[in-house]
C-alpha cells in the first residue's frame, strides 16, 4: 500500500468511527477555545471586515449590538472596523455556524463531543427562519430574539438535558435520514426527533408552563433547529483528521459569503480559496437570483462528513431543489460515491438499499473526475437583514481543489 | 395585467410551487407568476407585489393560489391553464439509469462483469486499460493513437495477468455471444476467430453465418499485433485461450500479411494446436501457410468455406450461379471506352482482399494504401485508371466519422466517379451490423440513382456491383437492405470476393482489352 493509501486509511478509520455526542448548552465566551470578549468567529475561511458580504458585517454588527458594545448601528459599524474586534474563523475555533456564523462572547452554544477521539465542537442555537443575525438580519426582533434565546431557550434546555443525559448524535442523524432527512437542507426529522427526545424534560424543568409553551413552541416553528447540531457532529468527526501527513482527504470545506474554501487533512491548516459561487437554486415568492449573496456558511461541512447534498437520495421531499426528480437526487448521491473514499457504516441511504452514504471526499478524485462536491444550501438576502430568500444546490470552484492538489504535490516533491 | 386564481383545498408541497412559479414566471408573455398556498404570508406578499385581495374572497391555508402577472387576458389564460396540467403530472423514479463515471464505481456497481471496453481518446488509453487489468479484467481497447510501447506494456501485463488486451484500434470482436464495437448477429457456434482486421472478421463471421454455422468466440488483436515490435503478443495469446475452449472446434486466424518471423511464431504455435486452424493471411501464398492441422486459405470467403469444412459441415452454396449470363447483361449497360473499375470501400481488409483479387487481372490498379503489386494513388481524391480506395483511412477520416457510420464521404465519391466517362463499374461493400450506420443501404442506394443520374445526361450508365456484409439477425436486416439495393439496379453479392469476382468478368474481356 502506498503512503498516501496508507494515510488516507488511517484518515478514513478516524472519520468514519466519529461518534458525536451532545453533552450540553455552554457559553461562547467560557467554553470555546480561544475566545474574548472582543472576539467575532464569522462563517469560512479568514476574511477582514472591508472585504465581508453585506449579511456577515450586518450580523457583525448585530453582534456588537447585543453584546452591548455598540448602542447604534453607527456605533457598531465604526466600531467593527476599528480594528479593536479579532475576527477569526469558527474553524480555527472548533466552532462552525450556519450562513454568516457569527458567534460572539455571550452566545450560548452547544456542546457536542466526538466521544472516540475526545474532542468537542460548538454551535450557537439555531435563531428560525426570517429575520434572523445569521442571515445578516438587524433590528430590535433579532436582538431581542437573541437575548430571549440566551436568558430563557438555552437555560431551559440545559436543564433539559442535565435531565435527559447525553444524546448521541450519530443515531439521531442516522434516524433522521431513514426519515426523509439530508441534514443540512431538510432537517424536519431531526428536529422532531430531538423535540421528541427533550420535551418531557423541558416540561418538567420550565418554571411555568407558559415557558415550557414558549420554548417548546419556538422549536416546533423551526424545521432546521437540528441544524446547528448536524454540524457541529460533522465537525467533531472531521476535527481529528484536520493534519494527518499524507492524506488527500479534504477535512474541511466553508464559505464567507466571499469566498468558498478547503482544506486538506495532509496540508493541515492551509484554506485553499476561490471567490464564492453563485447558488442555483429556487427563490422564495417575492424574491429573484438579483438579490442572492453568493453563497455563504459553515454548513457545508455536513457534506464534507458525508451528508447533506451527499445524502440527498435519502431527502425526496427537497428533490425539486435538484431538478425535480427523485431518480436526479438519487443519481447525485450516486455520483458523490466516484470522489469519496468510504460509505459510512452508520448513516445510511434507504431508497439505495441501505447503502452508506459517500464519506471522505478526496481531492485527487475531485480533480480527476471533475466532479465537484454536491453541495446543498440555503440561500441568503445580499443586503444585510432580509434573511433567508431561497435554497438550492452550490457547485465549489474547482479551482480551490486543483490548487490544494497542487500543493499537496509540491508539499511531498520538497 | 395581474390576476389571481384559487384552487380550494389543492395541497402541494411549497418547493414544487417554488419550481412550478419559476418555471410559469419564465412562460413567454408571463412578467412575474407566482403558486403558492394561502396562506397569511403569501397573501400578504401577494399584496406587496401589487395584485388586488379584494376579488379572491375567503382563502384558507389549503388553498392554492396562482396568481400570474401578463401581457393580455389570453397569456394569463394560457399560464393558468399550463399550471392546472403541471399540476396534475406526477414525477416518479427509483434512481435507475445511473451511469458510472469512473471504471472504480463501474467495477464496484458490477463485480461480476470482466470485460471493459475502452473507447477514449488514446492519450488517456493506456492508463485506464492499465487499470481495467490491475482490476483482472480483460479488456477491448477501441481507442486508436496508443503508442506501439505502450501496446506492448498492456499486452505483456494482459499476459502475465492471463487476461486478454484486445487493441488498441480493435473495432470488432463478439465475447460469449455479445457484440463489441462493429459486429454482426451471428449465432453462436463452433468456429472461434482470432482477427488483427475488422471488417476481415466480420466478413468472415457473417459468411460462416450465411452457411449455417455460428462463431464461438471472436477476438480481436488490433491491427498492428502481427508487426515486429508487438510480435503477435494477442493472437498468439488469443490462439491459446481458443484452443483450449472446449465450444470451439476450429479455429480461423485473418490479418494483414504479418512480419515473416511473427507469421512463422504464430504458424509454429498454431500447427501445435489440436484443433483444425484455417489462416488467411491477406496477399499470403496459402501453400506456404498449409501444414498438419493448419490450412491457409486464400481470401476471406475461402476462409470460411474451410472453417464450415473443418467443423464437419458441408459448404452451402452462397449464391453464385448463372454468373457468365449476369456479366452479359451487365455489359450491355456499358459503352465503348467505358472501360475503368472504381472500388470505393469502408471496410479496410475488404478494399485490401478487392485488390488482391483484381490486380492480376486488370493490369495497374491504384489505391490510397495499395497491397504489395498495386500502386500508390498520390493524391486520393482523384481516382485514375482502374481505382480501389480504402475511405476509412486516416486521410479520410480526419475531423469525421467512419464512412461505416458516415456514408456522406462515400456518397459524394459515388456520384463524383459517375462523372468519368470513361468509368464501366463501381464496386462497393456496404457493412451491416451493430456500429453501422442504421440504413447504409438506403443511403448508398440514393447515391447510386444520383450517380446514374448524372451517367445519363451524358448518355451513359454504369455497372454497380456491391457485397453487403450482414445477417437477418443484425439491426438494419439483410433481406431488406440487399433489396434496397437491387431496387436502384445495383448487382448484390453475398461476399466481397464474389463481388470482385463479377468485376473481374465483367472487365476480363471486351471493355477492358481497350485499353
Amino acid at each position: 500500500m502506498g503512503e498516501i493509501e496508507e494515510a488516507n486509511r488511517k484518515a478514513m478509520d478516524i472519520l468514519l468511527q466519529a461518534k458525536p455526542v451532545l453533552k450540553g448548552i455552554g457559553v461562547a465566551g467560557k467554553d470555546i477555545p480561544g475566545m474574548t470578549k472582543t472576539t467575532i468567529l464569522h462563517a469560512g475561511p479568514p476574511i477582514e471586515w472591508e472585504r465581508m458580504c453585506g449579511p456577515m458585517r450586518g450580523a457583525v454588527m448585530g453582534a456588537l449590538l447585543y453584546e452591548r458594545m455598540a448602542s447604534s448601528l453607527e456605533e457598531a459599524e465604526e466600531l467593527a472596523a476599528s480594528g479593536d474586534i479579532t475576527y477569526e474563523p469558527c474553524h480555527h475555533h472548533q466552532t462552525v455556524g450556519p450562513m454568516a456564523g457569527i458567534v460572539s462572547a455571550s452566545m450560548p452554544v452547544w456542546i457536542v463531543e466526538n466521544e472516540t477521539h475526545g474532542n468537542r465542537a460548538y454551535c450557537t442555537l439555531n435563531e428560525g427562519l426570517g429575520k434572523v443575525l445569521r442571515y445578516g438580519g438587524l433590528g430590535d426582533e433579532v436582538i431581542q430574539r437573541l437575548r430571549w434565546m440566551e436568558g430563557t431557550l438555552a437555560p431551559a434546555l440545559a436543564r433539559a438535558l442535565e435531565l435527559h443525559g447525553d444524546i448521541d448524535l450519530r443515531t439521531l442523524i442516522a434516524q433522521a435520514l431513514e426519515m426523509g432527512d439530508e441534514g443540512h437542507n431538510r432537517n424536519r426529522a431531526g428536529t422532531s426527533l430531538l423535540i421528541r427526545t427533550l420535551a418531557p424534560h423541558i416540561a418538567s424543568v420550565a418554571e411555568s408552563p407558559a415557558v415550557a409553551s414558549e420554548v417548546l413552541g419556538f422549536l416546533a416553528a423551526n424545521d432546521h433547529f437540528f441544524l446547528n447540531l448536524t454540524m457541529p457532529a460533522a465537525k467533531c468527526s472531521l476535527d481529528p483528521i484536520a493534519d494527518i501527513p499524507g492524506s488527500t482527504v479534504v477535512s474541511a470545506m466553508s464559505r464567507n459569503g466571499t469566498e468558498f474554501g478547503i482544506r486538506v487533512s495532509g496540508l493541515g491548516g492551509r484554506w485553499f480559496t476561490a471567490p464564492a459561487p453563485e447558488v442555483d437554486g429556487l427563490y422564495f415568492p417575492g424574491y429573484t437570483a438579483d438579490d442572492a449573496n453568493p453563497d455563504i456558511g459553515d454548513s457545508v461541512i455536513c457534506e464534507t462528513a458525508g451528508f447533506g447534498g451527499f445524502a440527498m437520495a435519502s431527502a425526496p421531499a427537497i428533490v425539486q431543489f435538484v431538478g425535480g426528480s427523485v431518480d436526479l437526487a438519487v443519481n447525485s448521491t450516486r455520483e458523490m460515491y466516484e470522489i469519496t473514499l468510504a460509505e459510512h457504516p452508520f448513516y445510511r441511504v434507504p431508497v439505495l438499499d441501505f447503502r452508506g452514504t459517500p464519506t471522505g471526499i478526496d481531492v485527487r478524485r475531485v480533480v480527476e473526475t471533475m466532479i465537484p462536491p454536491v453541495i446543498n444550501t440555503g440561500i441568503a438576502h445580499k443586503d444585510p437583514g432580509v434573511g433567508q430568500v431561497g435554497a438550492g444546490l452550490v457547485k465549489p470552484p474547482m479551482t480551490c481543489f486543483e490548487d490544494a492538489l497542487r500543493a499537496f504535490a509540491d508539499e511531498r516533491s520538497s | 395585467m395581474k390576476k389571481i386564481r384559487i384552487r380550494k383545498g389543492v395541497y402541494c408541497d411549497s418547493v414544487r410551487l417554488l419550481l412550478l412559479s419559476r418555471e410559469m414566471g419564465d412562460l413567454d408573455g408571463v412578467d412575474r407568476a407566482m403558486a403558492a398556498m394561502a396562506t397569511p404570508t403569501n397573501l400578504e406578499i401577494l399584496g406587496q407585489l401589487g395584485w388586488s385581495l379584494e376579488e379572491i374572497g375567503d382563502v384558507a391555508e389549503n388553498d392554492l393560489l396562482a396568481a400570474v402577472d401578463a401581457a393580455d387576458e389570453r397569456t394569463l389564460d394560457a399560464a393558468f391553464q399550463w399550471l392546472e396540467t403541471r399540476l396534475k403530472e406526477r414525477v416518479s423514479g427509483t434512481g435507475k439509469g445511473y451511469h458510472p463515471r469512473t471504471l472504480r464505481t463501474a467495477v464496484a456497481d458490477a463485480p461480476s462483469a470482466n470485460l471493459v471496453q475502452i473507447s477514449i481518446p488514446g492519450a488517456y488509453a493506456f492508463r485506464e486499460a492499465k487499470r481495467a487489468l490491475m482490476n483482472d479484467k480483460h479488456v477491448m481497447l477501441f481507442s486508436d493513437n496508443v503508442s506501439i510501447e505502450e501496446e506492448v506494456a498492456l499486452k505483456d501485463l494482459a499476459g502475465d495477468r492471463g487476461l486478454l488486451l484486445m487493441g488498441p484500434d480493435c473495432g470488432t470482436a463478439i465475447i460469449n455471444g455479445v457484440c463489441l464495437g462493429f459486429a454482426n448477429v451471428v449465432p453462436r457456434g463452433p468456429v472461434g476467430i482470432v482477427a488483427a482486421s475488422g471488417t476481415g472478421a466480420q466478413e468472415i463471421s457473417v459468411l460462416l453465418a450465411r452457411g449455417g454455422i455460428g462463431v464461438s468466440q471472436l477476438i480481436g488483436t488490433g491491427g498492428r499485433d502481427l508487426s515486429r515490435k508487438v510480435a503477435g503478443r494477442a493472437m498468439r495469446l488469443g490462439l491459446r485461450a481458443l484452443a483450449a475452449d472446449p465450444e470451439t472446434e476450429v479455429m480461423v486466424l485473418v490479418s494483414k500479411p504479418p512480419e515473416p518471423e511473427v507469421a512463422e511464431r504464430i504458424l509454429t504455435d498454431a500447427a501445435s494446436c489440436a484443433k483444425p486452424v484455417i489462416v488467411n493471411f491477406l496477399g499470403e501464398n496459402p501453400d506456404r501457410i498449409t501444414r498438419g492441422n493448419v490450412r491457409g486459405a486464400g481470401n476471406l470467403e475461402e476462409a470460411a468455406q474451410l472453417a464450415i469444412q473443418a467443423a464437419g459441415r458441408r459448404a452451402i452454396s452462397l449464391g453464385e450461379g448463372g454468373v457468365p449470363a449476369l456479366v452479359e447483361q451487365e455489359r450491355s449497360r456499358l459503352k465503348p471506352g467505358q472501360r475503368f473499375l472504381r472500388g470505393l470501400f469502408v471496410g479496410g481488409t475488404l478494399a485490401d482482399e478487392a485488390m488482391l483479387l483484381l490486380k492480376t487481372e486488370l493490369g495497374t490498379l491504384y489505391s490510397n494504401s495499395p497491397v504489395p503489386g498495386c500502386t500508390l494513388l498520390v493524391d486520393s481524391s482523384v481516382s485514375r485508371g482502374h481505382t480501389v480506395l480504402d475511405l476509412g483511412a486516416d486521410e479520410f477520416t480526419v475531423g469525421r466519422a467512419h464512412p461505416m457510420i458516415d456514408p456522406t464521404l462515400r456518397n459524394f465519391r459515388i456520384v463524383e466517379e459517375a462523372m468519368d466517362s470513361e468509368v464501366a463499374v463501381l464496386l462497393l461493400d456496404v457493412v451491416l451490423g451493430y456500429g453501422s450506420h442504421a440504413d447504409p443501404a438506403g443511403a448508398t442506394a440514393g447515391a447510386v440513382e444520383e450517380a446514374r443520374g448524372m451517367a445519363r445526361k451524358d448518355d451513359r450508365d454504369l455497372v454497380v456491383v456491391a457485397s453487403v456484409c450482414g445477417t437477418e439477425g443484425d439491426p438494419q436486416n439483410l433481406d431488406e437492405q440487399e433489396q434496397k439495393l437491387r431496387d436502384v439496379g445495383v448487382r448484390v453479392f453475398a461476399s466481397n470476393a464474389q463481388a470482385c469476382r463479377f468485376c473481374r468478368e465483367l472487365l476480363r474481356s471486351g471493355h477492358a482489352e481497350d485499353s
